[in-house]
């Protein structure tokens, strides 16, 4: 894959919380056209690495949006360069309605002065990711009555709107039904074609049917690299999840902070 | 009725701008036109804590701080102006006659620097202050004890600085109001009206700031700071700017508060007195637009009525209205009248549409359904 302005390349990343090494010299990358997927057992590092990408914890090492360093910038300017984000636990604003999540989201390089006035019609960037994830029609609905999948989605489309060049999502299909799981997969997919897409995830039939190509983190270190047949045929990989747990599938894995 | 429904509020300002403005003069006494003028004085910085408390999340229990700024600024000059050109505030003389006026006193005999005083001196220590607490992420029980301590710091100040403030005894006998002769009553009803329209002019500010983005931003911040960050928005400038407003309507209603009552003492910007601006904020609804200003109204009311007739009563019946309010309505009278017109207006509407309970819907953000 060639480097683009939308690529995200991690190299040698390092986090350390007071002396214990929660992710030990990471590098990989992620480029714009394909669904990349962050997989590894509990405590592997995969959460911390975003928290890193994204300002949230302090690393070391380098992970550079296109020609930009992002680590060692406050969390707010990293998202300003083009990096979005979500949270293992679906986090809209539930006292505001769909549409006010998304302006808010579309905002951030409004002038300040603009902030005092009230909205006037909807900007077309809403409209377009709201029909991209199919909440076109509750736009005027408090997010906090929406159900878990539309809060999801809703935060996939607040990314959209905000115009991220990099997506990383952590675990965007927890708790939902298999159809709303292979909404996402689609929707991840033609996110995709303009935009990098991380996911954090822990669904391994999710991951075999929607990644491009996977890395497989396990105790701060990447296991191995590949598309889903390499990495499952990996027999350090399989040897990690067998170790792990008694589990009934070469890839089943718990939860992390479970 | 749905094309009505966004310009209520203003409506609602219009109508007690009426009663402020024109019904009360007409009808109420001029001792019952001096109590009012207080109560909005209370009610103005009660504005300010809605908007920096109700809607932005920020306990602010040291406003007697703000309060004071505005206060003191304006006593001294009433002050200087009541003891005339060249001359010495009167206590002062009484300590020593021969002593200079404290260099701090001097700019406050012009009436220009006192008014930019009311309005920018809240501004430098509130933007020092919030910049110094929001950017090291200073918040809930920690941000308002800090902000309390503050009131408390203040007031001991003024306290201990008999020579220079007045200490305990406060200022007072102030003859003149920017020219004004205060003892005649014709005055004394333009000070109100003044004091009146400030308040009016505090909830159109309010309602705007409500009303915009900013106002969103401001409840997504109070909501869920950490996702307006990675929203691409630095949280500390959006509750600065909260923070600020608050402690600019604090000093006005403080520089206001000085004429009408006619005495400023540490006393009313001291610990109690910040908690009580807080207590009517909670009784009428902090986060909505006229709960903070009706119920510091309220308790100004039940204050200078009950609280002169029944002084020991008064107390135990603000404490137990204070927990009745906070067990059953947490978000205040007001919440219960958008609860009725919810059930009115829009029988089918959902409850989390009608009643708004951040501290109560806060921990869903935590709660992982997997």
């Amino acid at each position: 894959m060639t480097v683009t302005d939308g690529s995200l390349v991690v190299t040698d990343l390092r986090v350390e919380f007071d002396g214990f090494v929660a992710v030990g010299g990471v590098s990989f990358d992620a480029h714009p056209g394909e669904v990349r997927f962050l997989i590894g057992p509990n405590g592997a590092g995969k959460t911390t690495c975003i928290d890193a990408i994204t300002g949230l914890s302090k690393g070391s090492g380098s992970a550079r949006l296109g020609g930009q360093e992002l680590l060692g910038k406050p969390a707010h300017k990293i998202v300003r360069l083009g990096v979005g984000r979500t949270f293992q636990t679906a986090s809209v604003f539930d006292e505001l309605t769909v549409l006010q999540n998304l302006d808010i989201a579309a905002g951030l390089h409004r002038s300040s002065l603009s902030l005092l006035r009230a909205r006037r019609g909807v900007d077309p960037a809403i409209h377009r990711a709201l029909e991209e994830t199919g909440l076109s029609r509750e736009l005027a609905t408090p997010a906090g009555i929406l159900s878990h999948g539309q809060k999801q989605w809703l935060e996939i489309a607040m990314l959209l709107v905000q115009d991220a060049k990099v997506l990383l999502l952590d675990e965007p299909v927890a708790g939902m039904s298999l159809d709303e799981r292979t909404a996402t997969g689609e929707l991840l997919g033609r996110v995709a074609a303009t935009r990098t897409v991380l996911v954090v995830e822990h669904d391994m039939d999710f991951m075999r049917r929607f990644a491009s190509r996977v890395t497989v983190l396990h105790q701060g270190k990447v296991l191995s690299e590949g598309s889903v047949a390499e990495v499952q045929s990996d027999p350090r990989v399989q040897e990690v999840y067998l170790g792990t747990a008694a589990a009934p599938s070469v890839m089943t894995i718990g939860r992390e902070d479970d | 009725m749905k094309n009505l429904k966004p310009w209520l509020p203003l409506i609602g300002i219009g109508v007690l701008a009426l009663v402020l403005l024109a019904v009360a003069p007409s009808v109420l006494s001029m001792h019952w036109i001096n109590n009012l003028g207080k109560y909005c004085c209370w009610a103005i910085a009660a504005v300010g804590i809605g908007l920096a408390w109700g809607r932005g999340g920020m306990l602010v229990m040291g406003q007697g701080v703000f309060f004071g700024l505005g206060a003191y600024s304006m006593a001294m000059h009433l002050t200087l102006e009541s003891a005339g050109p060249d001359s010495l505030p009167i206590f002062m003389i009484l300590y020593d006659p021969l002593a200079p006026l404290p260099a701090f006193w001097e700019p406050f005999r012009s009436d220009l620097f006192t008014l930019l005083a009311i309005l920018l001196l809240p501004v430098i220590v509130a933007s020092i202050l919030g910049y110094a607490l929001f950017k090291s992420r200073v918040k809930g029980a920690y941000f308002a004890i800090l902000t309390q301590a503050l009131a408390v710091a203040l007031a001991v100040l003024i306290s201990s600085t008999i020579r220079e403030t007045g200490g305990d005894t406060g200022l007072s006998d102030f003859k003149y109001f920017f020219g004004f002769v205060l003892s005649d009553d014709g005055n004394k009803l333009m000070v109100y009206l003044i004091a009146a329209a400030l308040l009016v002019v505090c909830l159109l500010v309010v309602w705007q700031l409500g009303r915009s983005r900013f106002g969103e931003l401001l409840i997504a911040t109070r909501d869920a700071e950490e996702r307006v960050r990675f929203l691409g928005y630095d949280p500390a400038n959006i509750k600065l700017v909260a923070f600020v407003v608050a402690a600019v309507m604090a000093s006005i209603a403080g520089a206001m508060f000085v004429p009408i009552v006619g005495i400023i003492t540490p006393q009313e910007i001291g610990a109690s007195a910040s908690i009580l601006m807080i207590a009517g904020v909670a009784l009428g609804g902090r986060a909505s637009l006229f709960g903070p200003a009706l119920g510091a109204m309220a308790i100004g009311w039940g204050q200078s009525s009950l609280g002169s007739s029944w002084p020991s009563g008064w107390i135990y019946i603000l404490g137990l209205l204070f927990i009745l309010v906070t067990l059953f309505l947490p978000m205040g009278l007001s919440s219960l009248v958008g609860k009725v017109t919810g059930l009115v207006w829009r029988p089918r509407a959902t409850p989390t549409a009608t009643t708004p309970a951040p501290e109560f819907t806060a921990p869903e953000f935590t709660e992982v359904k997997k």
